[in-house]
């Protein structure tokens, strides 16, 4: 039944009805933000911008966990691949990030050990196989990875596997969404709430910023008629002047999310302040490994010299990140930076908002 | 990272289970999930299950959007042309 409903929220005459009556409702021009890179691929892979009317912005924030990593964070991965007796596991895109030096991937040509995984629990097998060596496994994402890597971190305590050992760099959202209210260059009108980070979180965990800044936000599914609904309703509470904290993906989110998840992401993270590329400092917008499971930070356990980290020259990442630019005003992008040699992460990852436009607006180029 | 699709749980061992991905077998973690059973859609991420699908609301949720999407393009008679 589920697949018979996937092709419904999938139904161009849905979708249609829905563009009509976003078109019916909107007047003012508005700036609307994604801050999920899958949001980010669904969108322009279904060509929902083009569907729009051209008063409706739909911007990209800093929804890709590899592009809103900070290039300390990077450089200390690329580090750790460098000491001796260690196996670096990560999910694929990263290994691509160009460092202020290098990138996992040279360092894999130059004979270090560093291996793309699908799953943090890969990684703990690589460490029970490979007992003489430290696995670090590279701990990017937000709320929607953050348990899996907990629970992989507490397999390893019950398994007595004491040579996993994690890198912690993860984000979460509901802070970062507070520091992207306070950037005077971005006036977002409303917000589309990532899927799968509520998923984890519940339509709840975003009240307090809610209540603080009254901005539109609807949690909103992939699939086409899911982006249309939400953004239909975003419309429908700024033309009204009512602003809600709204769920139109009820099928998988619920008020109070996935407890079971947080409860085990909460065993083995705490809050920590963390940085963002292109937002700098947010309060609170970082995971760290709690003290009791020391044993397993790789922090702790492996410290590493880090380089003064440099932010790749051109790259307009920063910007990007924060809706502030899009891809065509950065001047490297689709002459130096091209998925083949990307010069900054958001040209990386294939939730990057550079690797979006390159990807599905051939037509778009530097100016 | 994530998978925006559902998949559904065909086999359950333990804290493991075997989900189809479009006719292909995949492992995946059950441990962040509350009591899966066989036949569960589950979205998954980075190889655990974190939410089961709630298939009456799927449904329900699905009814509700034709029909206010139906009455509001009804009522969109004059074409908003402004909007292009
Ligand atoms: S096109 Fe390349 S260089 Fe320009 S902002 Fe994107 S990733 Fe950076």
């Amino acid at each position: 039944m589920p697949l018979k409903h996937q092709r419904e929220y999938r139904d161009p005459h849905l979708s249609r009805q829905l563009i009509q009556a976003i078109k019916h409702t909107h007047v003012r021009p508005v700036k609307l933000m994604e801050v999920c890179g899958t949001h980010t691929m669904s969108i322009f892979r279904h060509g929902i911008r083009d569907v729009l009317p051209e008063t409706i912005h739909l911007l990209s924030g800093p929804g890709c966990p590899v592009c809103v990593t900070a290039q300390p964070e990077i450089d200390a991965f690329i580090a750790y691949a460098r000491v001796e007796d260690t196996i670096v596991t990560t999910f694929g895109d990263l290994i691509r990030v160009p460092g202020t030096e290098s990138s996992l991937q040279k360092e894999n040509a130059a004979g270090r050990d560093v291996r793309i995984v699908y799953s943090a629990f890969d990684a703990l097998k690589i460490a029970q196989a490979n007992p003489d060596k430290r696995v670090v496994f590279l701990g990017v994402g937000f709320e929607t990875t953050a348990p899996t890597i907990a629970a992989a971190i507490l397999a390893a305590c019950e398994m007595k596997v004491p040579n996993f050992l994690v890198a912690c760099a993860h984000k979460t959202v509901p802070a970062a969404l507070e520091a992207l209210m306070t950037i005077e260059q971005v006036q977002i009108s409303g917000f589309l709430l990532p899927g799968h980070v509520s998923v984890i979180l519940g339509r709840q965990a975003y009240q307090p910023f809610f209540d603080r800044y009254q901005v539109p936000s609807v949690v909103a599914g992939f699939e086409p008629t899911d982006i249309l609904e939400a953004v239909r309703r975003l419309v429908d509470q700024i033309e009204k002047g009512q602003p809600q904290l709204d769920n139109a993906y009820i099928r998988a989110v619920s008020e109070e999310g996935n407890p079971k998840a947080r409860a085990v992401m909460d065993t083995v993270f705490e809050p920590v302040d963390a940085v963002f590329r292109g937002i700098g400092l947010i309060p609170g917008s970082g995971l760290r490994i709690r003290p009791a499971f020391a044993a397993h930070d790789a922090a702790i356990q492996i410290p590493v010299k880090v380089p003064v980290s440099k932010e790749p020259a051109g790259c307009a990442c920063g910007d990007i990140l924060t809706g502030a630019k899009t891809p065509p005003e950065c001047r490297l992008f689709r002459r130096a930076c091209t998925p083949e040699n990307p010069i900054g992460p958001c040209m990386v990852s294939s939730e990057g908002t550079c690797a979006a436009y390159y990807r599905f607006h051939p037509q778009t180029t530097t100016r | 990272m994530c998978l925006a699709i559902p998949s559904r749980i065909t086999e359950i061992n333990e804290n493991m289970g075997v989900i189809d991905v479009v006719g292909v077998q995949r492992e995946v973690s059950l441990l962040l999930v509350e009591n899966p059973q066989v036949g569960d859609w589950v979205i998954v991420h980075a190889g655990f299950a974190i939410q089961i699908i709630d298939e009456a609301t799927a449904q329900e949720s699905l009814r509700y959007l034709r029909e206010a999407a139906q009455l509001l393009a009804e009522n969109d008679d004059s074409g908003t042309a402004a909007n292009g």
